[in-house]
């Protein structure tokens, strides 16, 4: 383990930002954090809870495929991939950190998709433990330590000091670049503030949920519920929660004319959308209620289904805070499932 | 990294001739700029069709893989891409990917036995695949029966081939139906649900279904009542794709995907996914 004072945080970031674009938490102006690139004298927030996920560092929100040149009846297709810089996201929570494991069970299965596997390489991902849980908070009911969070690199952050463990060959090749700015040391501090995350934690109002009752296998007991008529009743279908969602992962592709060709991009898209799933013979979701049950079905159910149990969500909160109607997974969790509330 | 290799890019394609079929389907030839398949297939997978600027979209290919010059679609005039395909000419060039999807188990579930094959309207197109498949390597399979009905006999698909060259065949019985009568046909009238009914046959064989949901429905239905086993029964799905390797979410249905777990699914395993398709 090795640890820098916090008063050298700043040069510190200005070191690794020489050879990799670094991105981390910055406090906006209205008093939310978001991923910004650094500069000199750019702040860490305390709030690692960004507004969007870092979902967009790996599969952005729209992002160029090809591109197709058209002269008469002939179409010739440019292959637009390129090598990317590498880059540094700084100051990933847990649960964040630990929804890339689920992006990759999708992007990097056979056949692996190529632009998502790009940025993947070349980014090094630098977690930190849970600084300020929110009420909003329930990562632990998915079995995610805050206070041990995974990455390349993990990091812990006290009063004055900012500690460090590479997890794997790339995490290493990083800090020992990083020389004399670090210093090796025992990891009793890191203990300590392990503890004081754990006892907020242990205060938070989610902190009893379960995920008792939801799992691969359980489509039939629970598509037929009659509660997800009333708990959709309210949805408005605007997708705010999958597109602040850091493992929603549904997209579209479309074409856009240039007018001196076509540039074919994939965006993020939402099942929550009445046109998500509508073709020319019909739509096999023609309700918000059935379009509201394939979200929550497919992040408890569908995707632990085929993904040894692990489920589709991280328990970031992101989706509770958004929501305009203030629905949420923690409520459809309480009413279908085994944790009938307290 | 462009050695990599992509799912999503795709190949030129270019459309070397076009077959009216009936008054809404025609059937494209497609091979790539060096007159040559773009890839093998599986009888029952599908492809990425596109016209850039317009669209991309799954199609069955309607071609037996024992093709080796050429694929072909039949496709429905019904939509954005498929609109503008119908008025595509020769040598209009198009981008193709794939193949996508599980193929009809023909060398192994279907070796040996009895086949019969119900198809309605467009729902022809990805049977005729597999249908001459079987007719390819006609000493690997057993009697072939097919029921195939239309709206009229204008609006069936591949008439010409069925009357030349299937009806022909040994051991090859082939069913028409239209659903109302109609001035020069004197064939069977009426639904084929009804009609595979009607024909009451032996159930130690394996049937295959494709058409419209509702008629896939009632003739699963039908094929019950007489006595199938929904395990002895195929049929293939469709459902809005976009990327067609189960990443883009569009066609999940309970924990399958229709690009890579289906089209082709057999009757008694989607009785346990969710009524979603």
């Amino acid at each position: 383990m090795r640890k820098c004072s916090l008063d050298k945080l700043d040069l510190l970031l200005g070191e690794i930002a020489k050879s990799n674009e670094l991105y981390l938490p910055v406090d906006d102006s209205d008093g939310s954090a978001v991923y910004k690139k650094w500069e000199k004298g750019t702040a860490l927030s305390d709030a690692l809870n960004t507004v969007r996920s870092p979902k967009d560092f790996f599969f952005p929100q729209t992002e160029n495929l090809m591109e197709f040149k058209m002269q008469g009846k002939n179409i010739e297709i440019i292959d637009t991939r390129s090598e990317l810089e590498d880059f540094v996201i700084f100051g990933v929570r847990a649960c964040d950190v630990k929804s890339f494991e689920i992006l990759d069970r999708v992007f990097l299965s056979e056949p692996v998709d190529s632009y998502y596997a790009m940025r993947r390489s070349h980014g090094v991902i630098i977690s930190l433990a849970c600084t300020r849980p929110a009420e909003t908070c329930f990562c632990k009911t998915f079995g995610i330590d805050p206070a041990s969070p995974s990455g390349d690199i993990s990091a812990w952050k006290t009063e004055s000091e900012i500690f460090f463990e590479a997890n794997n060959e790339k995490g290493e090749a990083l800090l020992s670049s990083l020389g004399a700015l670090l210093q090796d040391c025992d990891n009793e501090a890191v203990e300590a503030q392990k503890a004081k995350i754990n006892a907020i934690m242990d205060k938070l109002p989610l902190k009893n949920l379960t995920t008792e009752g939801f799992g691969g296998g359980k489509t039939a007991e629970l598509f037929d519920d009659p509660h997800w008529a009333e708990l959709s009743e309210a949805c408005l279908g605007c997708g705010t929660c999958t597109f602040v969602c850091p493992t929603c992962q549904c997209y579209d592709i479309k074409d856009f004319n240039t007018g001196n060709g076509v540039i074919r991009f994939r965006c993020w898209d939402s099942c929550m959308y009445s046109d998500f799933t509508k073709m020319a013979h019909g739509n096999n979701r023609l309700t918000q209620k059935e379009r509201f049950r394939q979200r929550f079905m497919h992040k408890l159910v569908y995707y632990p289904e085929n993904n040894d149990g692990l489920f589709s969500c991280v328990g970031c909160g992101r989706c509770l805070a958004k929501c305009p109607i203030s629905m949420n997974i923690v409520k459809v969790m309480k009413t279908i499932g085994g944790d009938k509330g307290e | 990294m462009n050695n990599l290799n992509e799912t999503l890019i795709p190949k030129v394609g270019v459309i070397t001739d076009v077959r009216i079929d009936t008054p809404d389907i025609k059937t494209f030839r497609v091979v790539t700029t060096d007159g040559e398949k773009a890839f093998d297939h599986r009888p029952g997978q599908c492809a990425m069709l596109s016209v850039p600027g317009v669209g991309e979209a799954m199609f069955s290919i309607t071609s037996s893989p024992t093709n080796e010059e050429y694929m072909e679609f039949s496709i429905k005039k019904c939509g954005c891409v498929t609109d503008w395909l119908h008025q595509a000419e020769k040598g209009q060039q198009i981008t193709i990917r794939g193949p996508y999807g599980k193929p009809f188990p023909v060398d192994d579930v279907f070796a040996g036995k009895d086949l019969l094959f119900i198809a309605g309207g467009v729902g022809l197109a990805p049977l005729r695949s597999v249908i001459n498949y079987c007719r390819h390597y006609r000493d690997r399979y057993g009697k072939i029966d097919i029921v195939y009905g239309s709206r009229s006999k204008d609006d069936l698909l591949d008439y010409q081939e069925i009357i030349e060259e299937w009806q022909k065949d040994e051991g090859v019985n082939v069913y028409l139906t239209i659903d109302n009568p109609q001035e020069g046909w004197d064939g069977h009238v009426g639904f084929v649900p009804n009609y595979v009914k009607e024909l009451s046959f032996d159930t130690n064989k394996v049937a295959v279904i494709c058409g419209p949901p509702i008629m896939i429905k009632f003739t699963l239905d039908g094929l019950c009542d007489i006595g199938f086993d929904k395990t002895d029964v195929y049929t293939t799905l469709e459902l809005r794709m976009k990327c067609g390797v189960g990443k883009c979410g569009r066609c999940n249905v309970g924990a399958k995907y229709v690009c890579k777990d289906g089209p082709v699914f057999r009757c008694d395993e989607l009785e346990e996914l969710p009524d979603e398709y």
